[in-house]
């Protein structure tokens, strides 16, 4: 996707309704209308200004409901088990937060609860809420109280992280039992892709589509 | 470069949570409802204890054991160096260098890279200012892969529970490590990169 340049706004421009401002450097622009998978750089500092969005709103709704079946086969599965001279154990995610909350390391329970469950969790929830209404050109209920939440909540997702953390368990643990990758695995794998789909840039659209509606 | 106009000169200002140019008079944006802010409210300031603070917390992270594994009556305490020493002395450089880069490289490169923005910042320094804001852009990026250790220890205790016979136990130090995640990316958050830029810019 070739990255297009945006005009820079002149310093008389007044009207302030319809500008885009890099927020790595706060270059102020006249933004361009984009082209499918065409992304829009800063010419002062290089970030990314805008990126068109990939999928139309009918598509994002369904890539977000099938998170939400796969965030229940992420966490009700195990994502590994392990056996030993006839024992065997599994773990889920939630067996793996609990496993720290212990003594003086609970508070680590609670990050690593909000970074692999909890901020998922209400990804998944909240883009379901909003797409479903959007769908039908609808501003859903508490529509900003949303938008603004997956906002924040978006740094503290760690799926990704989870993820490379399950395969390195598996291979520490491969020494010296035997490992198998559960179902959860899976579901959290594919689970992990449609989140970075649908995070991130490519709804922020709506802020603006829903705007004089607000 | 230095021609393309700045938000600030033409009296906007950037809301931080739905990307919406606003006016700078208000202090709420009229769309989302979030408080706006010409500038991080009190960045450096907030960056800089941040940052001390996981640098203290730094230290026991690494002294500590943040493992207690008991195989066959084996005890062993590792500590994350412990760790991946073992797995490079057990054949697996591979996973070696990745547990080494999430944890002991990611967080030392963020403290060198912040501690060098804000002091940069402090000084208005005009140099390599793109690559500055590059810099910042990429410490976000590869900030919370850090968290990788603490995860790989919450999977293998939750795991390896065979009573008498093995078990692996969380130790102290991975609270203080999961510590300096949260800090350092709290840090990296309440940095604002357009203060690099501002150093370009005359006070009035």
């Amino acid at each position: 996707m070739p990255p297009t340049p945006s005009a820079p706004l002149s310093r008389a421009m007044p009207d302030t309704s319809d500008c885009l401002i890099c927020e790595h450097c706060d270059t102020l622009y006249r933004p361009v209308a984009l082209r499918r998978g065409e992304t829009s750089l800063c010419l002062r500092c290089g970030a990314v200004l805008a990126r068109a969005r990939r999928l139309s709103v009918q598509q994002q709704l369904a890539l977000a409901l099938t998170a939400a079946i796969l965030f229940i086969f992420a966490n009700a599965f195990p994502v590994i088990s392990i056996s030993l001279e006839g024992l065997s154990n599994a773990a889920t995610l939630f067996e793996s937060v609990q496993a720290l909350n212990h003594g003086r390391i609970t508070p680590m329970a609670g990050v690593t609860c909000l970074t692999i469950i909890l901020a998922p969790l209400l990804q998944v929830t909240l883009l379901c809420w909003i797409l479903l209404f959007a769908c039908r050109d609808q501003v859903a209920p508490g529509f900003a109280l949303c938008m603004r939440t997956l906002e924040h909540l978006r740094p503290w997702s760690m799926l990704e992280v989870c993820l490379l953390g399950i395969l390195v368990a598996i291979i520490k643990l491969g020494g010296m039992l035997d490992v198998h990758a559960g179902v959860g695995l899976w579901a959290l794998a594919m689970l992990t892709v449609l989140l970075i789909t649908l995070s991130g840039k490519e709804i922020r659209y709506l802020w603006s589509h829903f705007e004089a509606r607000l | 470069m230095s021609d393309l106009p700045y938000a600030k000169d033409a009296g906007l200002v950037l809301c931080h949570t739905c990307s919406k140019a606003c006016a700078d008079l208000l202090t709420r944006c009229p769309r989302c409802g979030s408080s706006l802010h010409h500038r991080k409210p009190n960045s450096l300031g907030r960056t800089w204890a941040y940052l001390i603070a996981a640098f203290i917390l730094y230290i026991p992270a690494n002294l500590l054991p943040v493992m207690n594994t008991n195989m066959f009556g084996n005890a062993s305490e590792n500590t994350i160096m412990s760790g991946v020493i073992e797995f490079w002395e057990g054949g697996s450089w591979d996973i070696a260098l990745l547990i080494f880069f999430a944890s002991v490289v990611v967080p030392c490169l963020k403290f060198f890279a912040l501690g060098l923005l804000l002091v940069t910042v402090q000084r208005r320094s005009q140099w390599a200012m793109k690559e500055r804001s590059k810099l910042f852009r990429f410490i976000e990026l590869i900030g919370y892969w850090s968290m990788l250790d603490v995860l790989v220890v919450a999977l293998v205790t939750a795991l390896v529970q065979f009573n008498s016979l093995s078990s692996i136990e969380a130790r102290l130090g991975i609270l203080f490590f999961g510590l300096v995640v949260v800090l350092t990316m709290l840090a990296a958050m309440s940095f604002d990169p357009r203060l690099i830029w501002d150093a370009e810019v005359k006070d009035d």
